[in-house]
Order: C-alpha cells, then structure tokens, then sequence
C-alpha cells in the first residue's frame, strides 16, 4: 500500500518570537516493511540554522532554529511510503513469556542489548507492581508471549474508554489507569509500563493511521491525526507492534514515523521559543492512498 | 515589566530556581555512619597513633599551637568567626525555616595530611579520574564496554542519568570528565575508601578557598612552620585548563560560570569561584544559542562563549533536548556541544558515572580499562542487579547500607538503618521487584581528627573530599581539599545540611613551598579591556532596581524622620500643617494606612482616621518604619535591598554587600515587643541613613564607571526624582503651601536646608524653595539635576546607531518644561498652588518617570522568558 502523507503544524503567538529551537520527527523511518521516498520537511520562515540527525533510537530528527523574528511559524513534512504486507507471526507458537522475562534476567546476553534497554523505567513510564497486577491477568503461566500481548491489547481496548477531553500529553498513567480514559498515547503507555513492570521489553511507536471514511462520504483532507501504539519484543521474531486503541495488529495501515521509550522520545514537533506569550498550535495530517498505475 | 507599582517585579524569583528545581547536588557525604557498638578505640585516630603518641606530622602542628596558647587561640578564632561573617560565607540550606542563608561553620583546627601519605592518594585519585573518564567516553561513545560483557547494561539503560541526546557528542581532547572530586573516609585499619565519586558538578572548591583563607589568617605561625601546600596552583591549572579546551577562539576564550541563580544551596560558593577564577556568573537566560554557538547577552549586544563551567545539573542545561520543564538551562547548548562550538565543564550526561553501582565494577574495569590494578579502592558495594548480590544483599540486609542505585525519578521512602519489621519487609519487595535499581555498602566506619569545642581538641567523625582537573599533562590534584566532621562524637553522618561543620585541609610538604599567584596566569596576548560593555542585561536590571531601592530607602526613611521631628503625641499630627504634606506623601506611598475614600478628594483637606487619633499616628508611623509586612515599610526596602545585592554579589565588593546586611540588622534588631516612643525610632532612623549613606558611597565610589555603576546611578536618579515630585506634590496642594514651616519640611525633605540657607539668608520662601529643588541645576538634589543626570547616562549607554530612544524623548520632555518654569509665578498666587506652572510641571513629570523606567525596561532589560511549544497529543 503507498500513501502520500502530508504532516503540518503551525504555531501562532501571541506576541513576537525572537528566536526559537525546535527539533521535528516528522521523517517516516526506513523498516524492512516500509519505504520512504520523496521526503520533504518545509518551514516558514526560513530557519537560519537546519540540522537534520539521526537520534539515539535511529530515528531522523531535524534540529532547526528561527533567528528572526516571527509570529508564525509553518512546519510541513510531505512523503510518500510504501507498507508492504509480512507474514504476521504466529502467535501460538511464540515462547513462553516467563522464559522471555529470563532471557532479559541478570546476565543479560550482550546479543539482546539492544531490546534490553527498552525494559527500564524511562521520562513518563515507571513500573510499578499495581501495573504487573493489571497485565497479570493475560499473563497465565506457560502462555505464549504474543498470545498474552495480544490479549493484553485486547484487554485496554476494552476496559479503556477513548476520550481526547479526559487527559492531556501530561496526564499521568496512575490517572489513566483510574479514570479509564484516554487517548492512543495513553493506552501505548500503559501497555509498555504494564510489561516493563513484568520485566518485557516494550517501546513506543509514534506514527499515522489511514482512516476510511464512512461509507457513501469522500473522504475529508487533512482530518486524519498522528497516531501512536506500541511492540514487545519477542525472541526470534523481533519487535512486533499492537495497536490497542483499535485492537489490532499493525499492518499496511499504520504507518511509522519513529520509535522510542515513551512519547517524550519521539514527539513529533517540540520546541523553546523566546518570547511569544501564549501560542495556538494546529495540527493536520493527511493521509492520501495513491493508486499506482500497473506497472 | 510595568512601573505602575515601583516595585522590581518578582517574576524572577521564582523562575530562577525553585528549590525542589535545583540541580546542585548538595556536598553532602555519602559515608555511611558507623557500625553499631562502634567501640571508640577501634576507629583510626588521625593525629594519634595506636602506642598513644601523636603523629609527627600532627606533631609539629601541636607544637604550633601551644606556643600560641589556648586563649589565644580562643581569642584568634574569635576573629576567624568573625571574618567568615565578613566574607559573607554562608550555605543554603533547604527548607530552613530562619532564612535560607546559613553561615558556614568552620572549625579552627585544620585537618592534616602528611606528604607520603599524600602522594599514595594522589596516585589512586588520578589513576581513578583517569579510569572514569574512559568509560564516561565509551558510555557516551562506541559503548564496547556492554557488548563485551565488561559492565552490565543496566548501568547505563537503567539509569536517568544516561543522556540520550547526549550519546555522541565528542568534547575536545576527548575529556568528558573535567573536574572531578572524591570523597574519602579511612577506616580502622588506617586505609582511605572512596565513599563517592562526583563525576558531574564537584562542589566545594570555593568553601575550599574560603576555608583556607580564614584558617591561614588564625593560624599564619603553623601554617608557616608545617610547610603547607598552597591552593593557587590547582586554581591556576583550572584556569589554564578551561582556556585550552575552547574549541574555536583560543586566543582569548570567553570561559563563564553557569549558576542555577541565588537560591541555589551554594551560591556562595559559586560567586566566589568565578571571582576568584576571573569568570562572569551567568544565569541560563543571559546565553543564548544562534548559529549553534553559544552568545552571552550584553548590553552591547551578543558575544561569543567559549567554555562553559556549569553548576546546573546535567538534565536542566538544555530545555530542548533535554528536560523540557527546565528554566535554567540554554536551549540548543546541547547541539552547540555536539557541533562542537562549546566546551561544557563537565559534558551533561557525566552524572552517569555518579551511581554507587558503578563501584562494584571499578576493580574489573580498571584491569580491561587500563591494564591495571585499582589503587584507591571504593567502600564495598553491591548491586543487586546482579543475582549474586541481590541475593547476598538480602541476607544481609541489617549489615548493609541499602541505598538507590540511580537517581530516582519517583522518590521512594527515605532509606534508614535499624528498619522496623515491616519497613524491612516494604523494602525486600521493592527490591525484588526493581533490583537493578538498589545497591548495599559497607557501612563505613569514619576515622576521627582533632575539633575545637568549647576551647577543647576533642576527636570527631572526619571525611575529606578531594579534587581533581583534567589538565594538558593528566589530572591534576588540588593538594587540599574540604574536609567536614560531624557535629558530635557518636554522629553518624557528616552532611553539610545536616548541620555538620568544615575543615581547612593541609597537606604537608617536606620541602618549603613556593608562592603561587593566580594573577600570572594570563598568557602574553591579553586583551585589554577598559570599559566593561559586557554586563549582562539581567545583571544591568538587578543594578538599576539596587540603585532604585537604595534611594527609594533614604527618601523614605527622610520623610518619616520629619514627620517625627513634627510629630508630638499632645497636639496630635494631622491638625499641623507642615506635617500633613509628609503624612500625605507616606499614605501616598503606602507606608502610612490613609482613608481610602478621601484619596480621590481634595487633599490637604482630608484628614485621615489614623491622622486624627496620635496614638494612631504614632503606631503607623513607628510601622512605617519598622513592620516587614507593612508595604514599602524601611524595613521592608531594606530587605529589597539586601535580596538584590545578593543577586549582584559576584559583581560589587564584599563592603557593598556587608553594608546592606548591617542594615539589614539594625532595623531586624530593633526591640520589638516594648515598641519604642516616637522619639527612640528617631535615633535608628538616623543609623540608617548613615548606613545608606555608606551604602551610597560604596556603590558610587567603589565601583568603576561601567554600566553596573551607571545602572545604578540611573535607579538612584530616577527614585529621587520621584519621591521629591510625589513630595512636592503634596505640598503644592496643601492649603498653606507657602506657609514657611511647610517650606521648612520642603527643605528639610529635599535635603537643602544648608543650600538655601547659604543663598538665602532669610526665611523661606515659596518661590526660592521651589526655584531651589525644582530648577536648579547646581544643587544635587533638584529635579533638574536628576534629568540633566539621566540624560548624560542614556548618551554614554549603547543604543541602535541613529534613533533617538524613547527614554531620551522622554527626558527632552521633562528637560525642556523645567527649562521654560520660572517659580516666581508661585507667589503671586494667593492659594491653588498646585494648579499653576510649578503644580502642572511636577503633576507631568510624575506621570512620566514610569513611563521613564519602563522604556529602560524595555530597551535594556528585555530578557523574555522562554516557553516551550509542543506538537499536539497523539491521539
């Protein structure tokens, strides 16, 4: 499936800005599944310095900063990414969870550093044992790791209710848990915390979802909104996402951006401004299928 | 920033560093206390050996102090207590509830090492330094170290401390770790232990030097006949150091000081330090990033920074790429690192290597490190990241110091020995459910040096720390350091926040040792440099408002001495006429509580509740004075004043800041519960005006005419100008304005009683008392003096190349009406004086003096705050 994504955000201040920093992650990765070509970050006014890098998590990060100054300022990524559909794995012949939480037990084997760093408390997630208690109950003994996941998954859609009102990218995941409420950054959160609390590792996946519109409506440019969910790694597979905000495996419809330990890692647009008082930002996504012509 | 109320907004405070904010880590010493039943004869003595005899080098020490005798030196410390107070050495301490300043507590004994002994710990600190900043540098680089086995990943994943954005970034020369300080304590065997290393923000150098320069002024014979090892050398390499690591200008780099501001636990340490080292004391928001390179915001524009010496932790140095709610760091320093443009002292993200844990591992990675054995060992250690010592951990658990491994992110419960049953039991869990993040040591059992108290030398808890520079040639040790000891004989702890006390610490030499001076250390292409352009714009408005409530002080205190002169208890006040224009201009002004209603109607009509009553009158006045609570209060000034000399501290001399704590004093000392008669405040309020005067003196006279001088001269001018404007305008309304005992007040207020006197030799007179303070140009304290004075500093301050800048507008304004005045017209009116020439003219220039300040606020002071933006939720 190939989409064109067009990902803008813009800021309006209150009162003029005298320099500004920002840094975007606004560049789909490069993955086995997905391919990015004609990636193109457009920002107004001019930034008098532009860094793109790649962060610690391999993700591209472009540093920019205004110098000018400015009320108004205008950041548009434009893509185009190609998802290729893989094989899920099976889940039923993924291995026992307890033995993934040994693998991932003093001594760790250098071989699995990598997804070793993914289990830790990190900026927003801490483990806690009121969070094992939750993931407990799909982690019976002997149950395939991604049986249980999955069934984790299952469990947040159903017990969590989605409402943008009822938490804000600061909400704390002791409120989420208690309200049962949030929003796709919420239920990816809680996910990672409630396996990192079992000793799994898990990470954060910021990204974009297609969305259909309803039937007999066009569908609607720009409507569409960065999406967010989350993967466990499993031995001999790899990392495997889950998208508990809609209960179902990732597949040619989520598109990833970056991934990390948690949203602070990976928020797709952050920055410091001098100045500015108080600021409105909007953000539109677009999505668009492209039908290719048969080759 | 409005002048509406003439106060120095506040919004500084509390962005500057609130305290839970605060990065420094405090010096507290992480030795343990000692084991339980510790029998006192089993711990080491420092100065005496096992057979009972002193130790030579404490020896020769001793010997010093008896030719010098015991009330002599009682009599000598007396004078080092007081010097300490001079030097306004003070520690901040958290949550202290008698302010936060606390005076540094020094002992007069000095703790002693022998050379040989030295050169031992010398050898095992560098070797140690050394070995940190290589597995610093594998961390933030290739990170070899976990994917060979060589330490457990979770040291570096699991911690809060490993700096992601951070992960890559090459300093110069390759030196992630340039200072660095260790704390050491000897155990009974008579062996140093490393109880913690302090690889981020080693604090402590400048209590060092200060300690130093009290004990060494008490002690001159033995610190002469011991042979002692001079600090200035160690500061020397630092600075030397710190020039050759600037990564571009390295001719002549601009190093500053990073302060987390004046709240911080030991701001005066770091205003110390950068005096001392030569360095600018720079606040997060006077640096800015352009380009990727790092500027410094002056009042003459930008100018570049080369290195950076920061006192902000690791996590605050960069809202942008590191924590987002800080306020005290610089957005983009950490891509200036990574570009390269910058050297940061220490790299953020060294804090790393600060985790106990890491001590477990010190003995195997100095061997695959550096090929060697480590020679300074740590306090035993366990991390129960590792089965085995988890396990071991648990079931030793009443032996061992239990304590986190990493910096926490959600504080748990305080960690305390002799743990009740069911502590014990909450703390097995916890460790069992996260093991990686505790670590179990040795309790260390401290050895023990000669104290004074209560002029005896009795034996105390001691620990040292040490400090280290990375310098050309290798780290590079301080031959000192700070030692601390506890406050009783059984305590269990040393802490400086915990009410512990410090130590000069001389290292002996077996040769004579030479005189260091820190002035030679500037190479031959100094820059000369004359006229300081460079005062950073935040420092440019701490000096105005100094300038401001020094004045603000003395006119105050000015009007309420005459209004106490006039004041007598049988007559009542409001029925004089010449007091009422000085109780008007107080209610004004807010000192004295008026009638709210009668503000609006006509003054020098109304008579207030409080006017009518003398009791009344009295108690205000004497609150006026004295009450902190009571807005604009002298009291109150004076407490702005000393805030505000604290924040200019690395800035002024010693003097300035002593006489703004002396005042400080008078006032806070006055008897408060007999309150006294009229007459009694009399005497203190003179005191006070002398202080200020001296105040005024130091700040004028010791200060070289740069723009701090001049910010200040601008603040002084500006509030004379506007309490004589207020004054006079309540004298102008009065219905005896020309009453000669109102003009009396006139004088008396504007402080040309003499003046007039000299010109006129006849009683006052309306139009030559208010020609005198309002026009005249020879008399320092008339209007006129003030404009022609602000006009002169505005030509001589930098301003954009061809406009003329409002506040010159505005002082063209108020030139040019007192140019076209003539008084005479104030005696031919026969009343309504205040609606004529001289009334309109006072009435304008009030209006415009804040708008006066507030175009300096605007042009000069414009630090905007910063504020983060975010991108949206993910929904």
């Amino acid at each position: 499936m190939t989409y064109n994504l067009v990902h803008s955000t813009i800021y309006d201040y209150a009162s003029p800005v005298t320099v500004s920093h920002h840094a975007a992650r606004v560049e789909p990765r490069v993955l086995p599944q997905q391919q990015v070509e004609n990636f193109s970050l457009k920002i107004g006014p001019m930034p008098a310095v532009i860094k793109p890098r790649v962060d610690f998590f391999g993700n591209h990060v472009c540093g920019f900063s205004i110098q000018e100054i400015h009320r108004h300022l205008e950041i548009t990524a434009r893509s185009r990414v190609t998802v290729v559909v893989t094989t899920p794995p099976a889940p039923a012949l993924s291995p026992d969870w307890a033995g993934v939480v040994k693998l991932f037990s003093d001594p760790v084997s250098p071989e699995v550093v990598e997804p070793y760093q993914f289990i830790f408390d990190s900026p927003l997630l801490c483990a806690s044992p009121e969070l094992a208690d939750y993931a407990q109950q799909s982690f019976a003994a002997k149950t395939p790791l991604l049986v249980a996941v999955a069934d984790l998954n299952r469990r947040i859609f159903s017990d969590f209710k989605y409402d943008p009102t009822a938490t804000t990218v600061a909400t704390p995941l002791e409120e989420v848990l208690e309200k049962r409420r949030g929003v796709c950054q919420d239920f990816a959160h809680l996910a990672i915390a409630s396996l990192r609390s079992l000793g799994l590792p898990a990470r954060y996946v910021s990204g974009y979802l297609r969305t259909r519109p309803p039937a007999g409506k066009e569908r609607l440019v720009g409507a569409d909104a960065s999406h967010a969910w989350f993967a466990v790694f499993c031995p001999s597979v790899g990392w495997v996402d889950f998208d508990p905000t809609n209960n179902v495996l990732p597949a040619e419809e989520h598109i990833t951006l970056a991934f990390g330990r948690d949203y602070s890692d990976v928020s797709p647009v952050s920055g410091v401004i001098t100045g500015g008082g108080a600021h409105v930002v909007k953000v539109s996504v677009d999505v668009e299928e492209v039908h290719l012509p048969p080759a | 920033m409005s002048d509406e109320t003439g106060k120095k907004p506040d919004s500084r405070l509390d962005s500057t560093a609130p305290m839970n904010e605060t990065s420094v880590e405090p010096p507290e010493i992480s030795a343990a206390p000692p084991v339980k039943n510790q029998r006192a004869a089993q711990l080491f003595d420092e100065s005496v050996a096992a057979d009972g005899k002193l130790r030579p080098h404490y020896a020769k020490f001793f010997g010093s102090l008896e030719q010098i005798g015991a009330g002599e030196l009682e009599r000598r410390w007396e004078n080092g207590r007081r010097l300490v107070q001079e030097q306004g050495i003070t520690y901040n301490v958290y949550g202290d509830t008698r302010g936060m300043e606390r005076t540094w507590e020094l002992d007069a004994v000095p703790f002693l090492i022998a050379a040989e002994e030295w050169r031992t710990l010398e050898a095992g600190l560098i070797q140690r330094a050394e070995l940190i900043n290589r597995i610093l540098a594998d961390c933030y680089g290739p990170q070899h170290l976990i994917r060979t086995g060589g330490l457990p990943p979770a040291l570096i994943f699991g911690q809060p401390d490993f700096l992601r954005p951070c992960h890559g970034i090459q300093p110069k020369r390759g030196k992630f770790l340039i200072f660095y300080a260790a704390d050491l304590a000897r155990s009974p065997d008579g062996r140093w232990w490393v109880t913690s290393d302090r690889t981020q923000i080693p604090t402590g150098t400048g209590y060092a030097l200060a300690n130093r320069l009290v004990t060494s002024r008490t002690l001159p014979e033995a610190f002469r006949d011991c042979q002692v090892h001079r600090l200035a050398g160690f500061y020397r390499e630092v600075q030397k150091t710190l020039a050759q690591l600037a990564p571009l200008n390295t001719e002549n780099p601009r190093v500053v000081m990073l302060t987390p501001g004046p709240y911080n636990e030991t701001y005066f340490e770091q205003a110390y330090l950068a005096r001392y080292l030569g360095y600018q004391l720079v606040e997060g928001q006077d640096l800015t990033v352009r380009d990727d390179k790092v500027f410094l915001k002056t009042l003459a524009g930008l100018e570049a920074v080369d290195v950076i010496l920061r006192r902000v932790d690791d996590e605050f140095c960069d809202p942008l790429e590191l924590r987002n709610d800080s306020i005290l760091g610089v957005p983009g320093l950490v891509g200036a690192a990574r570009d390269g443009n910058v050297t940061i002292a220490n790299l953020p993200g060294s804090s790393l290597l600060q985790s106990p844990a890491f001590m477990a591992f010190l003995p195997g990675l100095c061997r695959h490190v550096l090929g060697e054995k480590l020679k300074l060992p740590s306090v035993a250690t366990w991390w129960c990241g590792q089965k085995s010592a988890e396990n071991y951990v648990l079931e030793h658990l009443d032996e061992l110091f239990v304590k986190p491994a990493f910096r926490q992110r959600q504080p748990g419960p305080a960690l305390e020995r002799n743990l009740s049953a069911a502590a014990r039991a909450a703390l097995v869990a916890r460790i069992k459910f996260q093991p990686h993040g505790f670590v179990a040591q040795e309790w260390v059992e401290l050895s023990t040096a000669p104290a004074l108290d209560g002029g005896k030398l009795v034996p105390r808890p001691v620990s040292l720390r040490v400090y280290l520079v990375a310098t050309e040639n290798g780290y590079a040790v301080m031959p000192g350091g700070l030692s601390r000891v506890a406050p009783r004989a059984g305590a269990s702890f040393v802490s400086m926040q915990h009410g512990g006390m410090s130590k000069d610490t001389w290292v002996l030499s077996d040769q004579p040792v030479p005189e260091v001076s820190l002035l030679s250390a500037t190479g031959p292409n100094i820059e000369l440099r004359r006229v300081g352009n460079n005062l950073p714009s935040r420092l440019a408005d701490n000096f105005f408002w100094l300038g401001r409530y020094a004045e603000r002080a003395d006119a105050t205190t000015r009007l309420l001495r005459s209004a106490l002169r006039r004041f007598t208890p049988e007559r009542g006040g409001g029925s004089l006429p010449h007091l009422a224009p000085l109780l008007e201009t107080l209610e004004k002004q807010g000192q004295l509580k008026g009638h709210q209603s009668q503000k609006q109607s006509q003054p020098g009509q109304s008579q207030s509740m409080s006017r009518q009553n003398p009791e009344a009158l009295e108690a205000g006045l004497l609150a006026a004075i004295f009450d902190p609570q009571r807005d604009g209060s002298v009291r109150q000034l004076v407490g702005h004043l000393q805030r505000i000399a604290m924040f200019v501290r690395d800035r002024t001399s010693n003097d300035l800041w002593r006489a703004a704590n002396q005042l400080g004093d008078l006032l806070a000392n006055a008897p408060k519960e007999k309150i006294l008669l009229a007459a009694d405040a009399l005497g203190i309020l003179n005191q006070t005006l002398l202080g200020l005067a001296s105040f005024h003196g130091l700040a004028r006279e010791n200060m070289t005419r740069a723009q701090g001088w001049r910010f200040i001269d601008i603040g002084m001018r500006i509030e004379r100008a506007l309490s004589l404007c207020t004054f006079l305008d309540c004298s102008l309304r009065s219905p005896e304005a020309d009453n000669p005992s109102v003009l009396e007040a006139v004088l008396e207020v504007a402080d040309s009683t003499l003046t007039y006197r000299s010109r006129y030799n006849l009683l006052p007179n309306i139009a030559a008392v208010y020609d005198l303070v309002l026009l005249d140009d020879t008399n320092p304290r008339s209007l006129f003096f003030q404009i022609n004075q602000l006009a002169q500093h505005f030509e001589r301050l930098p301003r954009e190349m061809e406009s003329v800048t409002p506040q010159q507008k505005i002082l063209r304004d108020c030139s040019s009406r007192l140019r076209t005045l003539d008084t005479r017209e104030l005696a031919v009116r026969a009343g309504n004086w205040s609606g004529g020439e001289t009334g309109k003219l006072v009435a304008e220039t009030l209006r415009d003096l804040p708008r006066l300040s507030d175009a300096i606020a605007v042009s000069y002071f414009a630090h905007s705050e910063i504020s983060r933006t975010g991108g949206g939720c993910q929904p």
